[in-house]
């Protein structure tokens, strides 16, 4: 339960923010904190508050996966850095390049092929995979 | 004059009448949700009273917080009975860990566009080794934590 109260500040956050589905559990000295943010602005902010709570994520005891919930059939916005998103043939970094979807681009969710990567189309009628950590879905 | 006092003496009389009674259902319901606000572990309870009978509702982390509410209705003293219709919550979902083998291509792919950092997996923890900005610090966090692994260990990764 110490973990709990070491990060109450991110779990109230969390339900302030209005987070659904919010699961915090507690198994071999990590606390692990799962639910479906609003938007993607949410999370991040979740994530400032964490960063508050332990500086530079460097405790190694909380798992935080408090994401934007996108739903197939949706448009998304491309949320890289800088540089282009690369949309690859298959799901995984080995795959060849099929596309680009620039930063900040709007484009088409067409399924989930697991968690960390979707099936998307741009703009272009590009169809391929992409990172879905770079993916955020429209508020 | 003599009329006046005599209305106002049936009006008093017409409202001092339920106290002779006893309380009225919603000085019973006040007085049970005091009751339940009492134990912090039924907050999630909420009461009816209908001629003297609470019926409590709602989502309670255990059975023993079940009991407790009922009890706590029971302590009250005007209730004639309680229909305890509260529920145990289901236990959160459990948590869930990406074997090895689907954890360190998903962490491969994860640090890909930071070329400066090393991952490394062995029984669903990923350690994190290298240097990395400040500024890409949060990005990569995300990213490697929503591998779900069982553990990020990231003390020997500089921050710069």
């Amino acid at each position: 339960m110490a973990l709990q109260e070491k990060y109450q500040a991110l779990i109230d956050a969390a339900n302030a923010a209005g987070v659904s589905n919010l699961a915090v559990r507690e198994q071999d000295g990590v606390l692990y904190v799962d639910g479906d943010a609003p938007n993607g602005s949410v999370k991040d902010q979740l994530w400032d508050v964490y960063n508050q709570i332990d500086p530079n994520y460097a405790s190694g005891d909380l798992i935080l996966n408090v994401n934007a919930r996108a739903e197939a059939g949706s448009q998304v916005k491309v949320i890289t850095q800088e540089s282009n998103l690369n949309i690859r043939k298959g799901p995984g970094t080995d795959q060849p390049i099929v596309g680009k979807a620039a930063k900040d681009e709007i484009i088409t969710l067409i399924s989930k092929a697991n968690d960390q990567w979707w099936s998307v189309r741009t703009q272009d009628g590009e169809e391929g995979y992409a990172y879905s950590q770079y993916l955020e879905p429209l508020a | 004059m003599k009329k006046i006092l005599a209305i106002v003496a049936i009006v008093a009389f017409t409202f001092a009448l339920p106290s002779c009674k006893g309380k009225s259902d919603a000085e019973l319901k006040t007085e049970v949700e005091t009751a339940l606000q009492a134990n912090p572990d039924l907050s999630g309870a909420t009461v009816d009273v209908t001629n003297g009978v609470a019926t409590i509702s709602g989502e309670l982390k255990d059975d023993a917080a079940v009991a407790a509410a009922e009890a706590a209705a029971k302590g009250v003293k005007g209730i004639k009975s309680v229909t305890n219709s509260a529920t145990v919550a289901p236990p959160p979902p459990p948590v869930v860990i990406t074997p090895d083998d689907p954890l360190t291509s998903a962490v491969t792919d994860a640090i890909k566009d930071h070329p400066t950092v090393s991952a490394s997996v062995t029984d669903g923890v990923v350690t994190l080794t290298g240097e990395i900005s400040k500024s890409d610090l949060q990005t990569l966090m995300q990213k490697v934590q929503a591998t779900k692994p069982k553990k990020v260990e990231s003390s020997a990764l500089v921050v710069k």
